[in-house]
């Protein structure tokens, strides 16, 4: 037994989190919150030249193959700075999924562009204002073109492929849409999070490719899907609750009201003790599920819904209250603390909300009857 | 990392399994598994005669406090070792309560502190559990604040005399020796002043008086000192060290607390799975579930973070204050599940007899002894506290008290 990442692991995460302090401050996410940028090139530039989005492709395909463990504190270092990339669409989703799923000839034309970079990914599964419903997609595939709409997809704006879920002769599947194709538009939204480009996109007798060699297995491939990428948003989550309670921290400790720093009035005191504690069980449920995604354990789907469950609500608390910490100063756009709230409401819905996964935590765990 | 055993692991495991198997009382097992929060269920059995007999079993094959070194009893095992020998105990470690309070912080703190040759005399049998031992800290007049404790000790040739009052001690009536802390001097601010003794719980002058919880038992007592002698032989640290002493009781009481601590996650996972509401079971309903993912997140949330301290324990770090999570969130979460278990039953659920409620009455036990979790080794504040001064290092509170010399500090009456 031993419950800790390895030395080689954190070295990955700490010239991560160099990069990012260099080119990931507050300033280059603002780039993208103001609109100035779709995304923070520079930064997605530099994690491409440390190798980051192939961390886990085996080398076979262009990847370094330095596994899920390492892979889980990059994401925890992305989350930390809130990172304006599309690494998690490309990396955790798209990539995932190919590797999953891919036949060899897609796997080998597809992973080497996506672990280098030269070609960014995004899912697209949601269709409108509820969870979507696999059995009734309103985009279908017929003889190899897709038709329908897309609402929410993240990084879609950016991305060169998308994998689409659509309705097929024989059910769901996932689908490759190259994004430069004939019949594919898309249109930029407005969201809670503009830091993330986030598009619709209609499809019209676009060229469709079935990821894999069989049809109609979209439900089980999305879900085992999440599953995995589950994983790797939750530790982006803890990563972003993380910087949110320091931030927290560093004003109550500087700010003065009634003669004394307000840091130590208990009121406040003990909010920061319960975003301390909250953060701390979704690491630690992070970690058990890290191991779980790296051994593919039995264990994964429990573990996952644990960890994605435990660091939602850690990272919804930590931002909310950051701002409730910092007082009307918190309200402001100029400070960054809306940073995180806006980048924990998004990631919390990502992949599906709270009430998913808490539903699919209960169904995975033992009988207890 | 990684969470399977090593191939030594897998062996250990399989050492203490087959002794279990070979010598743990089984006609037991029935009663004990039923046992519910704060009430062990021993059969017909004397809970004190069962839980002594384990023990000690335990002891003379090498399976006591497996984390001392062989020479006081122990087995010089690894915190790994020892997590394992926990798993594989399961059920009969709930014999283990009676005798928590002696080998979690009495144990570690004569550790650090007594004579090589007291060491050699008193740890074996805490070990065993052939001596009891309770722990003297909280006064009327020192609970969360310990250190503004009365009770007086005045140097007279070899010995101290003590005089004054202790209250909330855990077994005192069944123990035969505790630590005590008290003040030495009251001219001095109040941290400084306090020196640590330990002291056998049969000596003249010493008046123990059991106090009726909230829950019908009498597991805690106050204890009156009226010039009990105590040899200097038996002081624990230096004269006026004492505060430093207790923190080496306090932290070991946190990990001894917050360890395999109690979450009530199981029962109310049974509890959901069976019980039928609106013609379909209770964890069919989405309220439901969704309390209780919330609740598996956090009794998972603290098994994984007790692996980490166990892994940080291996490299050979101290425990932190970051432990205190343990019993911080395991205290208001059986409070929780204890209310939202009688809710789902009704109005029926108000009846408090084991023959006749749910499950030998555990929610019903839970509600009542669970507020005492969020008291005892700290409240829930003062561990909010401690995590914010000492983790997050938020400023201290501001304190009324501060530099004063003891005898001038206000006390409200
Ligand atoms: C079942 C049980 C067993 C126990 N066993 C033992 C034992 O074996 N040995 C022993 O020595 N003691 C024992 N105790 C005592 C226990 O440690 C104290 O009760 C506890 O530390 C609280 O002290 P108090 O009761 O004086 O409450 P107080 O300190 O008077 O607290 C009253 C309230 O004030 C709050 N408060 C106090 N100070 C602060 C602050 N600075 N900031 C915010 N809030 C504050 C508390 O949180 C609490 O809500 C036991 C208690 C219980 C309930």
């Amino acid at each position: 037994m031993n419950f800790d990442f390895s030395e080689d692991e954190k070295l990955v995460r700490d010239q991560t989190a160099r990069l990012l302090a260099d080119r990931c401050d507050s300033k280059a996410v603002r780039e993208v919150l103001e609109g100035r940028a779709p995304y923070a090139r520079a930064v997605w530039q530099g994690l491409c030249e440390m190798g980051l989005p192939g961390t886990a492709i085996p080398e076979a395909y262009g990847g370094v193959e330095a596994g899920y463990l390492t892979l889980c504190l990059v994401a925890q270092a992305l989350g930390a700075a809130v990172a304006p990339t599309p690494f998690s669409s490309s990396v955790y989703l798209v990539a995932e999924a190919v590797r999953l799923f891919g036949t060899e000839a897609q796997k080998q034309s597809l992973l080497p562009k996506l672990a280098d970079g030269s070609c960014i990914g995004a899912l697209a599964v949601t269709e409108g204002r509820t969870e979507p419903d696999l059995n009734a997609l309103a985009c279908q595939v017929r003889a190899g073109r897709v038709s329908g709409n897309k609402f929410a997809v993240a990084d879609g704006g950016i991305a060169d492929v998308l994998l689409v879920a659509a309705g097929g002769d024989s059910g769901a599947g996932l689908y490759l849409v190259s994004t430069d194709a004939a019949g594919v538009t898309r249109s930029r939204l407005e969201t809670v999070d503009p830091t993330r480009d986030t598009v619709s996109v209609a499809f019209s007798d676009a060229a469709a490719e079935l990821l894999g060699d069989t049809g109609g297995q979209g439900a089980a491939q999305l879900a085992r899907l999440y599953d995995r990428a589950a994983v790797l948003f939750a530790f982006e989550q803890i990563g972003g609750a993380q910087s949110a309670l320091d931030m927290a921290v560093g004003y109550a400790r500087e700010r003065f009201a009634f003669g004394r720093p307000i840091g130590s009035f208990q009121g406040l005191k003990h909010m920061m003790a319960d975003m301390y504690v909250a953060l701390k069980l979704a690491e630690s449920n992070c970690y058990y599920a890290a191991w779980a995604l790296a051994t593919d354990a039995p264990e994964l789907p429990l573990a996952a819904a644990t960890a994605r469950v435990s660091a939602t609500q850690a990272y919804q608390l930590c931002s909310r209250d950051n701002i409730q910490v910092h007082g009307g100063m918190g309200f402001t756009w100029e400070f960054d603390c809306h940073l995180y709230y806006r980048r924990s409401n998004y990631l919390a819905l990502q992949l599906g909300g709270l009430s998913v996964w808490e539903n699919k935590l209960v169904n995975a765990l033992p009988s207890a009857a | 990392m990684d969470f399977n055993d090593t191939p030594a692991e897998a062996a250990f495991r399989a050492e203490a399994r087959a002794w279990i198997q070979a010598n743990a009382p089984r006609q037991l097992f029935e009663a004990l598994s039923s046992s519910t929060f704060g009430g062990l269920n021993t059969g017909g059995e004397d809970p004190m005669q069962a839980a002594k007999s384990w023990q000690k079993k335990k002891a003379d094959a090498g399976w006591a406090c497996l984390l001392w070194p062989q020479e006081y009893g122990g087995r010089g095992a690894t915190p790994i070792q020892s997590v394992i020998w926990n798993q594989e105990e399961g059920v009969y470690g709930k014999l283990g309560g009676t005798f928590i309070i002696g080998q979690g912080m009495c144990g570690p703190t004569m550790m650090a502190y007594a004579s090589e040759e007291q060491k050699r005399r008193y740890l074996p049998k805490i070990a065993s559990g052939e001596e009891i031992w309770c722990q003297l800290f909280s006064e009327p007049h020192g609970g969360s604040d310990l250190a503004g404790l009365r009770t007086r000790a005045e140097k007279d040739g070899d010995e101290w005399v003590i005089n004054g009052q202790k209250i909330w001690t855990s077994g005192a009536q069944h123990s035969d020796y505790g630590i005590l802390i008290t003040r030495t001097d009251p001219t001095v601010a109040k941290h400084k002043g306090l020196t640590m003794f330990f002291l056998d719980m049969r000596s003249p002058g010493v008046d123990i008086r059991p106090i009726k919880q909230v829950n019908g038992q009498s597991g805690f007592n106050e204890v009156y000192f009226d010039n009990v002698r105590i040899p200097d032989a038996q002081r624990l640290g230096a004269v006026g060290d004492g505060w430093r002493v207790s923190l080496t009781t306090l932290m070991n009481e946190r990990l001894a607390i917050g360890g395999g601590i109690t979450t009530g996650f199981p029962d109310i996972h049974e509890l959901v799975s069976s019980l039928p509401i609106d013609r379909d079971t209770a964890i069919s309903d989405p309220a439901v579930r969704s309390k209780l993912a919330d609740w598996y997140c956090k009794a998972a949330g603290l098994r994984n973070t007790a692996s980490r301290a166990i892994s940080a324990l291996s490299r050979g770090e101290t425990p932190g204050p970051e432990n205190s999570i343990g019993k911080l969130v395991a205290g208001g979460m059986m409070q929780d599940i204890a209310k939202f278990a009688m809710d789902l039953q009704g109005f029926g659920a108000v009846v408090n007899d084991p023959a006749l409620s749910e499950g030998a009455a555990r929610f019903q036990a839970m509600l009542l002894r669970s507020p005492a979790v969020r008291i005892e080794g700290g409240t829930d504040q003062i561990l909010r506290n401690i995590i914010a001064e000492r983790v997050l290092g938020l400023p201290e509170d501001m304190r009324a008290d501060k530099g004063l010399p003891f005898n001038r500090i206000p006390t409200g009456n």
